[in-house]
């Protein structure tokens, strides 16, 4: 653990952001003030966290509809995002988009993606232009275990080896796309191999230990950024709610999601490790804590202030000259 | 013996009722049945919706086949096995989704049987779920069905009500050429009378639901709805519209609606889609090249805008064509 | 009567029916009429039907409008003796629109009033109206359902039960015919009677069901109250193949109206939705294949093969026959030449479809023959 304090600091205050957003969103999707499909990423925060603490605004992420961890470790604003999901004009993208199309190009964040798979093809193009300009970016695609049988997935794979892109494929494998089993779906059993069979070096963590994402992603990212080509990291994880909303999950074991909050979930993990090596106090967290509650308190306030679209808003953004 | 039940059930019983007459039908898709793999309940959703719910512990994993993410490899397996002898109905879950997967759809579905100079028969139903209204945004909520009309070799099936979507979801099943059937998202719950007997719906044979001399309306799918809405409050004004529903968009039943422009010399078309290279352009110019005679006033359109489907309930609204638009613009032809 | 005023109110012809548009009054203000009267046409979304008299007396008003749609039940006009004051008249109006309540438009679908039974594996569906008395059963032709007796049915069911059925391969029962012939609907009749313990019915037939009904009399005369054979087959060899074979074959809107309107002296009664209904049974599965093998027993090659016109004389049982003059499917002529003993009316300018044209007329002569 060679992260400075302020940096583990930032980690737990992105991944308790993260939790604190998706489970107000699992609250208020109840009272149907929320329109729209939305997918929440509780139980992944260690993933994103631990890959984007090596990314600067600079690099490039594309991203899924489980999006809003994504969206907040790469830097987007709070603020902005929850508007967008209650589809304000104060929203990233104006209400337009909504909890699957939340993106901030600013930041890198070229979208959570309404379709499954949507993303690999197009962090190989942010790749070859980072590439191509010289910035030193690196691009990084999420995707499921679902996405990882599209094949744009293996496209993009064997795109980034031939042409020897700054690009990291992270499949984040929570054991389920939609209600199917993951370890039915991916031919072979094991996406390390997959990702090998293409020449791109991989490796498959634990998804919950924010560490050993950072740690894999810290040599990914570096590999990439020395033009050394594509790399490939599996991290394996959970979520702890539906597939979206509403989703009444009879597929799913009996108490399986319990346990995995009580064992392994990745903000007490965190907590207990920092804290057991004394590297961040007790307090540091529980303050970080309060004041996350009162940011997403006060984004929910701002998102059901803020205006509605209105019918000028319809036809912009578009050539529309019809 | 016709009772009430929904667009959605309809649908199901017509899924049932072919498994069962006919054992080459096999349906595909994700989570048609649902939890493969997974510990818990098998058939879990059904389907997205639950439309295909109940068909899996019937007929068994080898008829209901649940598949990874890959609808290029799905889409294009029950287009392989419909040459091999196959009545595979496909669920492609939102018509959206045919960006990943639409060569298997056109080169390949749409193409055997001319291409292959007649020897090939290609008995492939799609069903998708089209149409916004529910929030989904951009990319799960468009009308795409022009697209698709637009293919030679492809019929193009969009069902408004659920004695509709039974009749012809057999139809399509038992049809030897490729159909892509769209259910509309926002009907699954609509209620109608329907046969419990099994029955088809011959393609291209549109629907006049409601009679008039004054304007026709033509229209198809989640907007025969809004059609007839405005049909009725345009008649406490004394204006009569002809509501066509065309149920097919290929074949399209081209003579109904000359018939009736003939009669009305007055014609609003209605879609959800998109304006341009839409079903409403096309019907407009087939109008325009054989009934111009007969019109009293310029054709007139009512659509989505030509944008993208936008989130925020407050823009979507506005985005979907209503019965108001609908009054203002048979009025408009009306005054002409 | 002479004190009371009478309301004429929206008929309601069958279970399904909610409301019905005005047509033509065929009585002014002032006229005298009598019980039995047409006064009006009320079309509804399958017919177009006229309303009857129920009492005599004086039209004073006439409420309804033409073009008017109004809900079942909804006052029309008012009958009355012509000494009773107009203020009386204007009072008995205003006390009835505040007072009508229409009905709730879908009482949760309760559906269409019918029933089915299970008869040796046949699903057999059927509509019951009214109850007791020696029970009427009628029986639909060639391609009809119960619903062709829409006009008739509660006419008929005031003082007794009233059956009427789909036979096999017709509406909602099913769609296995066996050979078709006649014999095998006379055993599904006999087999319904049993099943209900109907030791006598009056039978009412048209076109086809009514060659079932003469031959169910002829072989089972003791179950038979009387007959009533309306443009009824089995009186002669000729019948409309053209009409049996476009409706065979008709699965589009435009090929069955254009049979459909052979059925009717009138041919503006051939609606849409009468267009649509006749398409929605054709379309369901089996029912082409059912009517196929009907048709081939029962008039191969465009002619009768069941001509039992002689054998009336044997009934000792009250008959009558009943025809459109203008029937296109089956001539009138077949009505001629009976002896005295059968009585015979002839409907001027009415088609195939007499008992749905000229409902209240043949309602009469049915309840008539009945009592
Ligand atoms: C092309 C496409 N196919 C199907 C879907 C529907 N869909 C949305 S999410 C999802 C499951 C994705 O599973 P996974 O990739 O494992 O991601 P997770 O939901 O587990 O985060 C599916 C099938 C879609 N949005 N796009
Ligand atoms: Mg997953």
């Amino acid at each position: 653990m060679q992260l400075a304090r302020e940096e583990l600091l930032r980690a737990y205050r992105t991944m308790k952001t993260i939790r604190e957003f998706e489970e107000r969103l699992h609250v208020d999707f109840a009272t149907g003030e929320i329109p729209g499909f939305v997918h929440l990423y509780a139980g992944e925060e260690a993933s994103g966290v631990g890959v984007m603490m090596n990314l600067d605004d600079r690099d490039y992420i594309a991203s899924t509809h489980r999006g809003h961890g994504h969206c907040i470790a790469k830097g987007c604003d709070v603020d902005g995002m929850m508007a967008e999901i209650y589809g304000r004009t104060d929203g990233l993208c104006a209400g337009k988009g909504g909890s699957m199309h939340i993106a901030d190009l600013d930041k890198g964040m070229m979208g959570a993606n309404g379709i499954v798979g949507g993303g690999p093809p197009l962090i190989c193009g942010a790749a070859l232009a980072n590439k191509n300009l010289g910035t030193g970016g690196v691009a990084v695609c999420f995707v499921g275990d679902g996405a990882f049988n599209q094949g744009t997935n293996a496209e993009g794979m064997n795109l980034a080896a031939v042409w020897k892109l700054p690009a990291i494929f992270v499949l984040e494998n929570n054991g389920y796309a939609e209600t199917t089993s993951s370890s039915w779906a991916i031919g072979g059993g094991n996406p390390v191999d997959r990702a090998k069979g293409f020449g791109l070096p991989g490796v498959s963590v634990d998804g919950f230990d924010f560490f050993a994402v950072h740690e894999a992603a810290k040599e990914a990212v570096e590999r990439a950024r020395a033009g050394d080509g594509p790399s490939f990291i599996e991290t394996r994880l959970s979520r702890y709610y539906g597939h979206f909303e509403g989703d009444s999950q009879t597929y799913r074991g009996k108490d399986e999601v319990k346990e995995i909050r009580e064992s392994v979930d990745a903000l007490s993990q965190f907590r207990e490790k920092v804290i057991g090596a004394a590297l961040l106090e007790s307090d540091d967290l529980d303050s970080i804590d309060g004041e996350v509650a009162e940011l997403i308190d006060n984004s929910v306030s701002k998102a059901k202030a803020s205006p509605l679209p209105t019918s000028e808003d319809l036809l912009t953004d578009v050539y529309v000259s019809y | 013996m016709a009772r009430k039940i929904s667009y959605q059930q309809a649908i199901n019983e017509a899924l049932d009722q072919e498994m069962e007459r006919d054992e080459t039908v096999v349906i595909m898709g994700e989570d048609v049945a649902g939890g493969l793999g997974s510990p818990g309940e098998r058939d879990a959703w059904g389907g997205v919706l639950g439309v295909t719910k109940g068909l899996q512990p019937k007929y068994g994993d080898d008829r209901v086949l649940d598949t990874p993410i890959t609808e290029s490899g799905f889409i294009g397996a029950a287009v392989g096995a419909a040459t091999a002898g196959l009545r595979p109905v496909a669920e492609l879950m939102f018509i959206d989704f045919m960006g990943v997967c639409f060569d298997q759809i056109f080169n390949q579905a749409a193409k055997f049987r001319y291409m292959f100079g007649g020897k090939a028969e290609t008995p492939v139903v799609i069903r998708t779920m089209y149409g916004a209204g529910l929030r989904a945004a951009a990319q799960h909520s468009q009308c795409l069905y022009p697209v698709f009309t637009h293919i030679p070799g492809l019929k193009v099936v969009t069902p408004s009500n659920p004695y509709d979507a039974k009749g012809l979801l057999i139809q399509s099943i038992r049809d030897n050429d490729p159909v892509i059937f769209c259910e509309h998202k926002f009907l699954y719950t609509l209620e109608g009378d329907v046969p419990e007997e099994p029955y088809a719906i011959p393609f291209g044979e549109a629907n006049i639901t409601r009679e008039g001399d004054d304007v026709t309306i033509v229209t198809l799918g989640r907007m025969v709805h809004i059609a007839n809405e405005a049909a009725d409050n345009l008649a406490k004004d004394g204006v009569n519209c002809e509501v066509v529903d065309l149920r097919t968009t290929s074949p399209m039943d081209t003579e109904t609606i000359i018939e009736s422009v003939e009669n009305t010399g007055r014609l609003v078309v209605l879609d959800e889609a998109n304006p341009r290279c839409s079903i409403a352009t096309d019907v407009s110019a087939l109008v325009a090249q054989e009934a111009f005679g007969s019109l009293k006033a310029p054709i007139k359109m009512v659509t989505a805008p030509h944008t993208p489907v936008p989130f925020s309930d407050a823009l979507e609204d506005m985005y979907i064509p209503d019965a108001n638009q609908v009054s203002d613009a048979v009025r408009l032809v009306m005054e002409a | 009567m002479s004190g009371e005023i009478h309301s004429i109110t929206m008929p309601k012809w069958g279970l399904a029916m909610t409301e019905g548009k005005l047509g033509e009054w065929l009585v002014e203000e002032g006229d005298e009429i009598e019980s039995g009267d047409e006064l009006l046409e009320v079309e509804t979304e399958k017919i177009t039907g006229a309303v009857e008299a129920a009492v005599g007396g004086t039209i004073r008003r006439c409420v309804g409008q033409t073009g008017e749609t109004l809900t079942v039940g909804a006052l029309l006009g008012v009958v009355a003796d012509g000494s009773i004051g107009d203020e009386a008249i204007d009072n008995f109006i205003s006390d009835f629109q505040e007072n009508y309540v229409p009905p709730e438009p879908d009482e949760d679908s309760e559906g269409s009033g019918t029933e089915t039974i299970d008869l040796n594996g046949k699903q057999i569906q059927y509509a019951q109206r009214g109850e007791g008395g020696i029970p009427a059963i009628l029986i639909h032709g060639f391609g009809g359902d119960l619903n062709n007796w829409l006009f008739s049915h509660d006419s008929l069911a005031e003082a007794r039960a009233v059956y009427a059925i789909d036979l096999p391969g017709h509406g909602g029962s099913s769609k296995e015919v066996e050979d078709g012939s006649i014999e095998f609907f006379v055993s599904i009749i006999l087999d319904f009677m049993d099943n209900f313990g109907i030791e006598k019915a009056h039978f009412v037939g048209h076109s086809m069901g009514g060659a079932i009904s003469l031959a169910f009399s002829l072989k089972y005369s003791e179950r038979v109250s009387s007959l009533s054979l309306i443009g009824s087959a089995g009186l002669g060899s000729e019948i409309d193949s053209d009409y049996l074979n476009g409706f065979v074959e008709a699965d589009r809107r435009k090929d069955m109206k254009s049979q459909a309107v052979k059925l009717f002296g009138d041919s503006s009664l051939v609606t849409r939705s009468l267009v649509e209904d006749l398409l929605t049974f054709k379309r369901k599965d089996g029912v082409k294949k059912a009517l196929t093998t009907i048709m081939s027993s029962f008039a191969p090659d465009g002619v009768q093969v069941a001509v039992m016109r002689d054998n009336i004389t044997e009934l000792n049982i009250p008959v009558q026959i009943i025809w459109g003059s203008e029937d296109k499917i089956i001539p009138s002529a077949h009505a001629h030449g009976f002896p005295d003993s059968v009585s015979v009316l002839i409907v001027p300018e009415k088609g195939h479809m007499v008992q749905m044209e000229a409902a209240n007329e043949v309602n009469r002569v049915l309840l008539e023959l009945m009592a």
